[in-house]
């Protein structure tokens, strides 16, 4: 993303909490989680302890952002950690990636 | 008793591994193993952790030459550690995390280590290493029913012969000349075959990293001289196909771990433009059969075993297989060398890949302090995910626990991957007069219970 378009004003928050809202739904949606979307705690970990996702359920997420989009995750990428940390953060990454 | 050679590889330039793209000699690794060797502690068992598969090789190997064995367990939960160690109470880990979770004594290799990553002399003397067939090579393990996991010992001869007959069907592929790079772990029975030993021992050359997103498997093969050779699983190839992912000229794709649908193996041989062999085996049996899935329902046995019915079981024999095993799965023999396998016998899970067996996995809930009965089931009325998954239930009676309590023992238990989804509460479990839960009835239940407790359903 190009250094202008940073400030958060120029991106609405509620744009970016419905973002969060609809990678809510992909996800549990897609994986077949028994949570309610608007339960999942957006600032807690998605992988092991907190959501309680494994590996298969990241490469599920994968598939997720490459179709909806367009977003290719990369294991060697040095974001992952920040990445995967929270719901918000990868929607964040969503935000500043998508291709569609 | 007769021994066999380390590698395959003869001359000391060739190559036996890549990393990130750059060659590894075989005169570098039989190096590394020596290094390594010198530095192994006194214990006869290792558990090899190493998740760089060239490390790994390493370690197998350097284990090899000491006359030590390789303890490769299924899944790495503290309970199944806790087993092993009253296992072998001698055994040690070998890793190259310098922060490795498991709970016993560590040996971190290719890090610090002058092992894996030094230099080696060019002027010294090329000899590999002939290990006795006789040797115990390694222990394999399955999740049994019992709770515990059930040991199986390899021979290095029997482990050899496996792979030298996998090596048969890759015709008309000159595996000296080929780079194999594997999705899935060196630690499973299948990763430890067909991306560890079989390149050991056919003069291939294995790539040290294990790529998990379509994208990683695009990139690894990307650093890879020609030819190419993919040892994958259906949830790695369906993930490939749904991502619409590109990657350059294979020679040959593998799959196994689980059943790959016809349709699935025509449109990754369509896609990809190489030709997909499905391997058929168990940690109990090793690799033992293949096929040309794209088009063909028959499987071709390996050289010398073969399949004799008895009770509704098919036991297997000859050939690698050290005593007759009775397969888990229903064969039906069609000729001396073929079969056709009709599917699991209703105990046996698998998901992603990884296999378990219900009554394992219910035998881990019902011992969690609080659980009055418990069962795991297969849901038949959920649709399969994107990777082609389909997650496993639990009904549970436990009046002062919560899901998420329960959920959290569980894991300390058994493989993340059969964490079931969901976990219902009930009252009590519809059990039959046999003490049996039938399927419709668990369906029927978890039907109920997806009304009255929606909160637990997507």
């Amino acid at each position: 993303m190009s250094e202008h378009a940073l400030p958060t004003q120029t991106t609405p928050h509620i744009d970016a909490l419905a973002l969060e809202r609809e990678i809510a739904q992909l996800i549990v949606k897609g994986l077949n989680l028994p949570i309610q979307p608007e339960h999942i705690d957006p600032e807690a970990a998605l992988y092991g302890e907190g959501l309680g996702l494994d590996s298969i359920d990241i490469l599920e997420i994968a598939l997720i952002v490459s179709k909806q989009y367009g977003i290719q995750l990369r294991a060697d990428n040095k974001e992952n950690a920040r990445i995967f940390t929270s719901l918000r953060n990868f929607a964040r990454y969503v935000a500043e990636q998508r291709i569609k | 008793m007769s021994a066999l050679p380390l590698i395959a590889h003869d001359r000391p330039a060739a190559v036996i591994a890549y990393r990130r793209g750059r060659p590894i000699s075989a005169a570098q690794f039989l190096h590394d193993v020596q290094a390594l060797a010198a530095q192994l502690p006194a214990g006869a068992h290792v558990l090899n952790f190493c998740a760089d598969r060239y490390c790994f090789a390493v370690g197998l190997a350097a284990s090899l030459v000491t006359g030590k064995c390789s303890i490769l367990p299924s899944t790495h939960t503290p309970e199944v550690i806790r087993h092993l160690r009253a296992f072998a109470p001698d055994v040690f880990c070998l890793s190259d995390d310098p922060q490795c979770p498991l709970e016993l004594p560590q040996l971190l290799c290719g890090q610090s280590s002058a092992a894996v990553n030094g230099s080696w002399p060019a002027s010294g003397r090329f000899q590999v290493p002939q290990i006795d067939a006789g040797q115990l090579a390694a222990y394999v393990f399955t999740s049994g029913s019992s709770g515990t996991p059930v040991p199986h010992p390899k021979t290095w001869g029997r482990l050899v012969q496996c792979v030298r007959a996998e090596v048969t069907r890759l015709a008309p592929l000159n595996p000296a000349e080929c780079a194999i790079l594997g999705t899935v772990p060196a630690q499973h029975m299948y990763g430890f075959e067909s991306t560890v030993l079989l390149p050991l021992q056919s003069g291939a050359a294995l790539c040290a990293e294990r790529p998990f997103f379509p994208a990683d498997i695009a990139a690894a093969l990307r650093a890879l001289p020609q030819a190419r050779v993919l040892i994958s699983t259906p949830v790695h190839l369906r993930a490939l196909l749904t991502a619409e992912q590109a990657l350059p000229q294979l020679e040959l794709i593998v799959s196994a771990t689980a059943m790959l649908p016809a349709n699935l193996a025509r449109e990754v041989e369509s896609r990809y433009g190489a030709k997909l062999l499905e391997i058929y085996g168990s940690t109990e049996t090793g690799q033992m059969a293949s096929r040309r899935t794209a088009h063909e329902a028959q499987w071709w046995l390996w050289p010398g075993v073969r399949l004799t019915p008895s009770d509704g079981h098919c036991s297997a024999h000859g050939g690698h297989i050290e005593r007759p095993i009775t397969v888990a799965d229903v064969l039906e023999p069609t000729g001396d060398e073929h079969f056709v396998l009709h599917g699991r016998t209703a105990d046996l899970v698998n998901i992603a890949g990884k296999r378990s067996s219900l009554a394992y996995l219910n035998h881990h809930l019902n011992a969690i302090p609080g659980v009055i009965d418990g069962a795991f089931f297969v849901r038949d009325d959920t649709q399969a995910s994107l990777a082609g998954v389909t997650r496993l239930a639990a009904l549970v009676v436990a009046p002062r626990l919560d899901p998420a309590h329960i959920i959290q023992a569980l894991r300390a238990r058994i493989d993340a991957v059969f964490l079931p989804r969901p976990l219902l509460l009930v009252e009590h479990l519809p059990r039959n007069a046999t003490g049996k839960l039938p399927q419709h009835t668990l369906t029927a239940l978890t039907a109920q219970a997806a009304v009255q407790q929606p909160h637990l359903f997507a």
